[in-house]
């Protein structure tokens, strides 16, 4: 192979815009913090711009991972934020009502009843879409507006704070020098890597967004499967919805997991998985997070004026889904980047038609 | 119990005066149907929504001192939208109550329904938040916090805390903004600038100043970035407690200590904001104060007798420093 070959190889790779997009935006903070990239020991944990972007962006990250499972069934889930809500209100509400907040059984019980919430969120969620045949922006509607409510009527509309050691671990302790909650989004990206690509779930989960009548035809469950991923997207919500009260010790049901939704669907589309279901990569969802998150810490960092925000926010966006689009890229780059295979009717899809190419990373 | 007492004759009182008011219609007021007859005087009052432990301690504080205060009160809860708060307006006109009160969602777009009210002869006193009409006969008065002035005390009780912690050399601050567009975010910014550009140009600085939403989330984060971008940072001003609270947790994961290497003046005094002053981790907090209902109830009999009333009734509020946070905190009441 030659260079150039390599190099057209290379831009090719589904994930090689949010890559790309993700160490540009790394960039842009280095004249803005000089030492944006080094990492020192600070009370016996790592401490630096990139920790704090991993440690924030962690429940981005999980309610995308559940995100893009439903969204691979061509579905869409607007309640995250409000599952967000309710767990860490239900949990911390526990917690605080106990008489040694620290005492470690109390801890796992209250987490225990916060993450059952979710679960039947999620299954009230599947059984409207899949059992009941409505469209699932209005049927995870319902949560979204009630769920903030109900969020609210846990903690009496009061912020909860709690003062509990192991709980705080989850979202905002250290464990061997790195967040814990690192290693709890790799637990769960790895477990739904493995589920999805080295069984059959995940193609079973892709011929659902496909077609769902005709899976349902060849004899797969697609009814199932649908309520599968909004259970599983909703117990995402919920892990983060802990993971947010307790890097705060404190459930706000107003604030809690705010427009997360949006974010995450953000996510989900920046890292190439298709909004019309069948195809998802779950590798690129963590990058999309990923960059979402690093994007705030710079409008932070940079010194944009917080009038202006939410439009410099939009026109990154913007960029992004700009340059995944290969349409965009060969007006604008020619003939460099063209491409055999054009996918006209998804502007922002991912290169290879073939999901079996997203197998290993 | 004095006060309770003195209440309970005022509002029986109020009330004959008001059925009195009925005959002789002195200086023009309405008089209200419901008003006379020794009935006890009804406020219809619309609040915005329950979104922060300040607006639920604000409601309470309302619906105690209606209590005691012995008037009937309609309470709403616009859940943060105009159009509820507009429909509730609507209905208390239609029960002809004899006082409307509410904290305005929006600052436009009251017109409209307040001169309904005018025209139903119903009082209107705004509390907490000001609305901009074409008229200003469209309300009476306005029960609530002057934000600017917060953000000007923000500004003078930091001057006490430099002076105290003996800070010499440039004081380099963080802001954390409320929500972009919110008038007490505005105001509290622009009363604190005032101060600063008048008194302290050469050696005050605000080195970064973002919006945290008034959440402790939004303070946790933003901090965290600032912390990054700007080690140097040795005075945090922050528009609310939570923001502070927030903040302060992201100062402690840099390793460095809140209240000694970065100074922490906020806005509020709720409760935790107060525990976390206790702990010195918090140097000042200027207050607004929520409990304005035995204030509006003072107001809504005024306003029901005809007497005069300025446009603009402040809240009584204080500042306070560490040394009475622990005397301060077991009287917070939210």
């Amino acid at each position: 192979m030659t260079t150039t070959s390599r190099l057209r190889a290379l831009t090719r790779h589904h994930l090689f815009w949010p890559v790309a997009v993700l160490i540009g935006l790394l960039l842009v903070n280095v004249p803005f913090t000089p030492d944006f990239f080094s990492v020192k020991m600070t009370d016996g944990h790592l401490y630096g711009s990139l920790v704090s972007i991993v440690l924030f962006g962690s429940p981005l990250i999980l309610v995308a991972v559940g995100m893009t499972l439903v969204i691979a069934t061509g579905g869409i889930d607007l309640s995250v934020g409000a599952v967000v809500a309710i767990t860490g209100a239900l949990t911390c509400s526990y917690i605080s009502d106990q008489a040694d907040q620290s005492a470690l059984s109390a801890v796992f019980l209250a987490m225990g009843i916060g993450l059952v919430a979710a679960v039947v969120c999620g299954l009230w969620n599947g059984f409207l879409v899949a059992r009941m045949g409505i469209q699932p922006i209005i049927a995870t509607l319902i949560i979204m507006v009630a769920g903030r409510g109900v969020a609210q009527l846990i903690t009496d509309g009061q912020i909860i704070t709690i003062n509990s050691e192991p709980y705080k671990l989850i979202g905002g302790g250290y464990w061997l020098t790195l967040p814990f909650s690192i290693f709890v989004v790799a637990v769960v990206v790895a477990a739904t890597m493995l589920l999805t690509r080295r069984t059959a779930l995940g193609l079973l989960v892709e011929s659902v967004g496909g077609n769902a009548e005709a899976s349902r035809l060849v004899g797969i469950r697609s009814a199932r499967i649908k309520i599968m991923v909004y259970v599983f997207c909703a117990l995402c919500a919920g892990i983060a919805g802990l993971m947010i009260s307790s890097n705060t010790s404190a459930a706000d049901g107003n604030n809690a997991g705010l427009w997360i939704e949006l974010d995450a669907i953000l996510a989900v589309v920046i890292g190439g998985t298709a909004l019309t279901g069948g195809r998802f990569s779950i590798g690129g969802t963590v990058l999309g997070a990923l960059v979402i998150q690093t994007l705030t810490t710079t409008i932070y960092t940079i010194g944009v004026p917080t009038q202006t925000n939410l439009v410099f926010k939009a026109a990154v966006v913007i960029a992004v889904c700009l340059l995944q689009s290969p349409k965009f890229r060969e007006k604008v780059f020619g003939r460099k980047t063209r491409r055999k295979v054009t996918v006209p009717a998804q502007p922002v899809a991912p290169v290879e038609p073939a999901p079996k190419t997203e197998v290993s990373r | 119990m004095l006060t309770r007492r003195n209440f309970l004759t005022a509002a029986v009182g109020a009330a004959a005066a008001a059925g009195l008011a009925a005959c002789a219609k002195e200086d023009g007021k309405p008089s209200g149907s419901t008003g006379g007859g020794g009935k006890a005087l009804t406020l219809g009052f619309s609040q915005v929504g329950s979104e922060s432990g300040w607006r639920t301690a604000n409601s309470e504080s309302v619906k105690s001192a209606a209590k005691e205060a012995g008037y009937t009160l309609k309470f709403s809860d616009a859940q943060q939208k105009q159009e509820n708060q507009i429909s509730a307006i609507r209905n208390y006109i239609a029960q002809k109550v004899d006082v409307i009160a509410f904290s305005p969602v929006v600052v436009t777009g009251w017109d409209a329904v307040l001169k309904e009210a005018k025209a139903a002869k119903i009082p209107v006193v705004l509390t907490d938040r000001s609305v901009e009409t074409s008229d200003d006969s469209l309300f009476v008065t306005l029960v609530g916090s002057d934000f600017t002035d917060e953000g000007r005390r923000a500004a003078k009780i930091l001057e006490k805390v430099l002076e105290k912690a003996g800070h010499k050399g440039p004081v380099k601050i963080a802001q954390l903004e409320g929500t972009t567009g919110a008038a007490p975010a505005i105001e509290r910014a622009k009363g604190f600038k005032e101060i600063m550009d008048a008194d302290h140009k050469d050696d005050w600085k605000i080195v970064v100043s973002q919006t945290g939403d008034f959440t402790r989330a939004g303070g946790k984060q933003v901090m965290a970035a600032f912390l990054q971008s700007n080690p140097d940072i040795n005075v945090l001003y922050a528009h609310n407690d939570d923001m502070g609270i927030g903040a302060i947790q992201a100062i402690e994961a840099a390793g460095k200590k809140p209240g000694k290497d970065i100074l922490i003046v906020t806005v509020d005094g709720v409760k935790d904001g107060f525990i976390a002053m206790s702990e010195g981790k918090i140097n000042a907090i200027v207050e607004c104060n929520p409990l304005l209902g035995p204030q509006l109830m003072d107001v809504v009999k005024k306003v029901k007798d005809g007497e005069k009333v300025e446009r603009w009734i402040k809240t009584e509020e204080s500042d306070f420093l560490q040394d009475q946070a622990k005397d301060a905190l077991p009287t917070r009441k939210y």
